[in-house]
């Protein structure tokens, strides 16, 4: 298969994949990140994979654009060795109520009743396609489709970071506080987004994300952890053996 | 004793007033903001004059100036746009570096040409560093002066290059350096700027492609770091107007289903998902960050070689520049 590569001004380039929202092409992006990663490219400056793209922004004083697309199409042919080593992070998760307040209108849009929606909402493996809208924020593949539900008419001017939406077929969670449009059913704890970290961001593209449904109490209970920094996030990677930060 | 390293007191902030070195680079992946001046030609050859890195964090300063006591004796250089900058009431030359005392008052008369000033000092702005910049992220409140504009009141404090015990003898060998006429940017409307088309510059109708190279667009007041919304010929899509969301780099012009283009600048979101008719090449990215709203910009597409070639050429003059500081510093 031949890449499509793309200029995007004089100093970066886009390759294109098949244009469409699927595991499959978005682990070519994540396979062709990591590849680059590995054997790093002189003049490089940073790349950005997408849901069906990676942009690689480069400084063309030290390599040119055919050069850069010539190390691009070499990258992609080489084969065998690429295994995605995925980590799974959990998101302990309050419910509904105030943590949740769409969670009630979620369900009566889809006739169910709030602990259907819990249950689908928390059964399902999501995959970080994107970060992005704000540091950090993850945009979410895998939401059941029973839950595909619309954005909000009027966006709130006020989300709080850890609010977990719903936004047509995707879920995602708020980095940071800040203006929104997705219907939110339930709030985590965790921080997504920590200044003190190095990288400061919880997930990366790739990453496998779910939700596990806690009480009112041990969501209190999390969230003094938390601000007493010792809260650490869940995350096992591909073998099952659990790492923590990143 | 506790070392003093202030080095301005804000009397008035201006209109919009942050701390802006060349961005954070590294993140976008996470989905963080780039930031950083939206004039890197200006902040850079503002560094340089005073002999800093290129890098390092001065003030960006929008329109409207500051009024900024001194705090100690420092070297400064403003350039970028014509603000009225003043020294204790008097003109003085941008584009320069001045040797300013301490007690001194900087102000700015008001705005003749372009639209955003950069005030570098020697030893540059000293902000903690967040994720290797010193950039304000204002909507998240990231970097910079504890993450927004500058207020009344604030003291601001210099880099330890800045902190010298004998600032006469070190930093007067830089001052009264000024860059040769035919290098300093001039700003007016319409702006000209060149675009390379695309990545997706196939999504609209021939008839739009046209006019988008034509006609002039106006930059309207909704308009700031994040992006310049225009106004001009409505540009039609062959389809929909939406993409799945990937990249976008500073001077790219996504247009959304209404037609009217938005030009994407240094506080843009990482991706989006608006089809992008074209994007502003490096070099032409400091005439647009001096566009002010009610100016017209013109695009001109060039090829990909041509935008090179045009950088190299900025390069060499900033190379020049860099060869000269070596030589006053031996």
């Amino acid at each position: 298969m031949s890449l499509t590569c793309l200029p995007v001004g004089d100093m970066a380039l886009t390759v294109v994949f098949e244009q469409k929202i699927a595991e499959n092409i978005n682990r070519r992006v994540v396979e062709m990140a990591s590849r680059l990663a590995k054997r790093p490219v002189k003049g490089v400056v940073e790349i950005v994979p997408a849901y069906a793209s990676l942009t690689i922004y480069y400084d063309p004083l030290i390599i040119s654009y055919q050069e850069m697309v010539e190390r691009l199409h070499e990258l992609d042919h080489m084969s065998g060795e690429y295994e995605e080593k995925q980590r799974i992070v959990t998101f302990p998760a309050l419910y509904g109520g105030e943590q949740g307040p769409d969670l009630n209108d979620v369900a009566d849009h889809h006739g169910l009743t709030p602990q259907q929606v819990i249950d689908l909402h928390t059964s399902a493996l999501y995959r970080v396609y994107m970060l992005g809208f704000s540091p950090g924020f993850p945009y979410l593949g895998g939401l059941p489709r029973q839950l595909s539900t619309p954005r909000l008419d009027t966006p709130r001017l006020h989300i709080p970071a850890g609010a977990i939406g719903i936004a047509g077929s995707q879920t995602g969670i708020y980095s940071i506080d800040s203006p929104g449009g997705w219907r939110i059913i339930a709030h985590t704890p965790v921080p997504l987004f920590r200044l003190d970290e190095d990288p400061p961001f919880l997930l990366r593209v790739g990453d496998l994300v779910r939700f596990m449904p806690v009480t009112d109490e041990e969501y209190q209970e999390i969230v003094q952890q938390v601000n007493h920094g010792t809260y650490q996030p869940q995350i096992v990677d591909h073998t099952g053996k659990e790492v923590n930060g990143s | 004793m506790v070392q003093d390293n202030r080095l301005f007191e804000v009397i008035k902030p201006g209109l919009f007033t942050t701390v802006q070195d060349l961005g954070r680079i590294g993140y976008q992946q996470y989905g963080m903001v780039v930031s950083g001046a939206m004039d890197p030609f200006a902040l850079r050859m503002g560094n340089l004059l005073v002999g800093n890195d290129e890098n390092d964090a001065a003030l960006e300063i929008t329109m409207v100036g500051p009024v900024l006591k001194t705090c100690r004796d420092c070297l400064i250089a403003v350039t970028g746009a014509d603000l009225g900058l003043r020294l204790d009431g008097h003109p003085i030359p941008t584009w320069k570096s001045v040797w300013v005392r301490q007690g001194a008052v900087l102000s700015f008369a008001g705005a003749r040409q372009g639209c955003r000033a950069y005030l570098a000092v020697r030893g540059g702005i000293d902000v903690p560093p967040v994720m290797g910049s010193r950039s304000t992220y204002v909507k998240a409140g990231i970097g910079g002066y504890n993450g927004r504009p500058l207020r009344s009141g604030d003291v601001l404090e210099v880099g330890i290059r800045g902190l010298s015990e004998r600032p006469r003898d070190d930093f007067l060998p830089f001052a009264n350096r000024r860059l040769p006429p035919e290098m300093i940017p001039r700003y007016g409307t319409p702006v000209h700027v060149r675009v390379i088309l695309g990545p997706q510059h196939d999504m609209f109708t021939m008839d739009s492609l046209e006019a988008f190279l034509r006609e002039p667009y106006l930059v309207t007041p909704q308009s700031d770091r994040m992006g310049y919304r225009l106004k001009g010929a409505r540009l039609t899509h062959t389809g929909p107007a939406e993409i799945i969301s990937d990249s976008v780099a500073c001077g790219s012009i996504q247009v959304p289903a209404g037609g009217n283009p938005i030009l994407l600048l240094a506080d843009r979101q990482p991706t989006g998902g608006y089809p992008k008719i074209a994007t502003v090449i490096s070099v032409d990215l400091s005439l647009v960050a001096q566009a002010k709203p009610g100016d017209h910009i013109c695009f001109h597409a060039v090829s990909l070689e041509e935008s090179h070639r045009l950088l190299r050429q900025r390069e060499q003059t900033i190379q020049m520049v860099k060869t000269a500081n070596r030589l006053v510093t031996g």
